[in-house]
């Protein structure tokens, strides 16, 4: 290890901040976090409170791991991580609570199923093990953003075309509605998980076309 | 006609490869081939050659769903002038009907074509034939109320989520046609299930007869009603309110004996999916625990879409099982499951749903047959070894 002092935002962090963004996205690229990605977006604020949520979960167990990685036993590395996880997921289930219960009551069980997010263990597997505090919070942080993006476009799409609306304010004005003598309807089946499923499938579609060094060699 | 030939002929170089609209060649090659029997054959890969083309086949389909798109139109127009009580010619009958469906026909043949023609441009391969039949099955399953819109967005999903990604005609796990409908009952639930979509302005409430329910056949059997002779004769010919093409089953029957006839439909999948309906009929009869269930099995097989989904959506040659073992499986199953989800399920019918479920499977009870058809060769093969 060298002893000199690497400045904070440096290429290489932030690298590990804006490549979990696009080229290693955790939902389009590895495919991680998939089901809540499906199950929290039918309305954007949701995404995105779930989105924050996940984000400061990964950021800071990594950060603590990362702190702590060269004491863990290896054997028991696993039991360690939990622990930490499970600890922040109470932590940021309750301030949920506290601060926005109507979101945290619609997020239910998904917010204590981030303890089993593949996000956030992979994570810590996979870097915070193996990396300084430092970089690991900015690794996590990235994540937990790649995450949340996908989620942002996900709730976007699903609540104007499911609801008519964005953030809980209504943008199809309501004259367009059949029910009001207008033409329009709410499309009901992008409510539905499979529909979202589509939904990440064409993002994906979308990114590889714009990216094709992800496209795998057959 | 030989004006036409000695045109195209003049104008083809130009769509060559070097021609100045080259970029547009897939759109004249499906001009071209849609006007006359290409001359050129397969020629990669393990086929059996034929001078028919996919197109052809293709054209016998659309011959084929004729009967049930007439009957339809003049169905459309039947329920509607009965639902308001009015007495009008045959013609007026018919014309209004055909006004109706007419719309809902184009918009998906412009829609699914549009994105047809351009997906093989993009991809530079000719255009697929397959739209042609999938073109006029979603019409077909369609209510006559349905908003043009949901048409157009169900026949886009369809074409590129169904197809396209999939690699296009031939490579889709899922009847597109079916997808198109599935898309609209899921997404706009209250346009194609319920009591009031099924006869044209039934829903905007136009001046209709008193006691008039427009509830269709399977809402009176989810309901427990018993069906009189007259009834089930009505059910049969298809004087009953219903999708646009699915209500008539001797309309249905005369394509099917058209596809047998030509070879095209699977005779193997039809049989066993009646079949299916058949025992799983009798089986609820022998339960008898609700009306429903004590519904006299062969009613299953002339409500709702049963024989249309028998004979035109489960035989689709890609997205059906392809071997002959399977075929029967795959039908069978598509029959048991269309009960079964009608008589204890959530759904009023569950014809779409049990095909599209099969269409997933096709591929597996296709795997499962070869493999033990190799095994069963195999074996024969070491025991013929052992005896020499």
């Amino acid at each position: 290890m060298s002893n000199e002092k690497e400045p904070l935002f440096s290429t290489k962090n932030l690298k590990l901040f804006t490549a979990p963004l696009n080229k290693v996205n955790p939902i389009t690229v590895l495919v991680l976090g998939i089901c809540s990605a499906l199950a929290v977006t039918v309305k954007l604020e949701y995404a995105v409170v779930m989105a924050l949520s996940v984000t400061v979960v990964t950021a800071f167990s990594n950060l603590v791991i990362s702190l702590i990685r060269n004491t863990i036993p290896n054997r028991i590395r696993i039991i360690v991580q939990l622990v930490i996880v499970a600890a922040l997921v109470i932590l940021v289930d309750q301030i949920l609570q506290a601060f926005t219960y109507d979101v945290s009551k619609q997020l239910s069980v998904f917010v204590g199923l981030i303890i089993t997010n593949c996000i956030v263990m992979g994570r810590i597997e996979a870097f915070a093990l193996g990396n300084k505090p430092w970089a690991s919070f900015i690794d996590g942080l990235g994540n937990g953003f790649g995450y949340g993006l996908i989620l942002a476009i996900l709730g976007f799409v699903r609540e104007l075309f499911g609801s008519g609306a964005i953030w809980g304010y209504q943008v199809v004005p309501k004259s367009f509605y059949i029910s009001e003598g207008g033409f329009y309807e709410n499309n009901g089946f992008i409510i539905l998980p499979p529909m979202a499923l589509i939904l990440v499938g064409i993002i994906i579609w979308v990114q590889r076309s714009r990216n094709k060094s992800l496209i795998e060699k057959v | 006609m030989k004006a036409l030939r000695s045109f195209i002929d003049g104008i083809k170089p130009k769509f060559e490869k070097g021609g100045k609209y080259h970029f547009l060649h897939s759109t004249f090659d499906a001009f071209e081939t849609f006007l006359y029997v290409p001359d050129t054959v397969t020629t990669k890969g393990a086929h059996v050659r034929d001078a028919i083309d996919l197109k052809r086949t293709m054209s016998v389909v659309v011959m084929a769903l004729v009967p049930a798109l007439l009957f339809g139109m003049w169905n459309v127009g039947f329920q509607h002038f009965l639902s308001i009580g009015t007495q009008v010619s045959f013609w007026e009958v018919f014309w209004f009907g055909f006004f109706k469906v007419l719309p809902i026909v184009v918009v998906s043949y412009v829609v699914g074509l549009g994105i047809e023609f351009v997906a093989a441009q993009i991809r530079g391969h000719e255009v697929n034939e397959g739209f042609l039949v999938t073109g006029m099955l979603i019409p077909l399953v369609m209510p006559a109320d349905v908003p043009l819109w949901m048409v157009t967005l169900a026949t886009a999903f369809a074409v590129i989520i169904g197809k396209e990604v999939f690699g296009g005609t031939g490579m889709n796990v899922f009847n597109p046609a079916l997808l198109a409908r599935a898309f609209v009952f899921f997404a706009y639930p209250s346009y194609i299930s319920g009591d009031k979509i099924w006869i044209a302005g039934l829903n905007k409430g136009e001046g209709i007869v008193d006691g008039f329910s427009g509830a269709t056949p399977l809402a009176k059997a989810a309901a427990g009603e018993r069906f009189s002779s007259m009834q089930v004769w009505d059910m049969f010919a298809g004087f009953i309110p219903g999708s646009i093409g699915e209500t008539s089953t001797i309309a249905i029957l005369l394509g099917a004996a058209l596809l047998i006839i030509t070879g095209v439909g699977s005779w193997r999948i039809m049989v066993s999916v009646v079949a299916g309906g058949l025992c799983t009929g009798l089986l609820f009869n022998a339960v008898g625990a609700n009306a429903y269930m004590q519904l006299p099995a062969y009613c299953h097989l002339i409500m709702g879409g049963f024989a249309f989904g028998a004979v035109f959506m489960a035989t689709d040659p890609v997205s059906a099982a392809q071997t002959n073992t399977a075929k029967w499986i795959y039908g069978f199953l598509i029959g048991v499951l269309a009960v079964i989800i009608r008589v204890v399920g959530g759904f009023p019918e569950g014809m779409m749903l049990a095909i599209l479920f099969m269409n997933a499977f096709a591929p597996l009870i296709d795997y499962c047959v070869v493999q033990s058809h190799i095994s069963r060769r195999l074996k024969r093969a070491a025991a013929a070894q052992k005896a020499a």
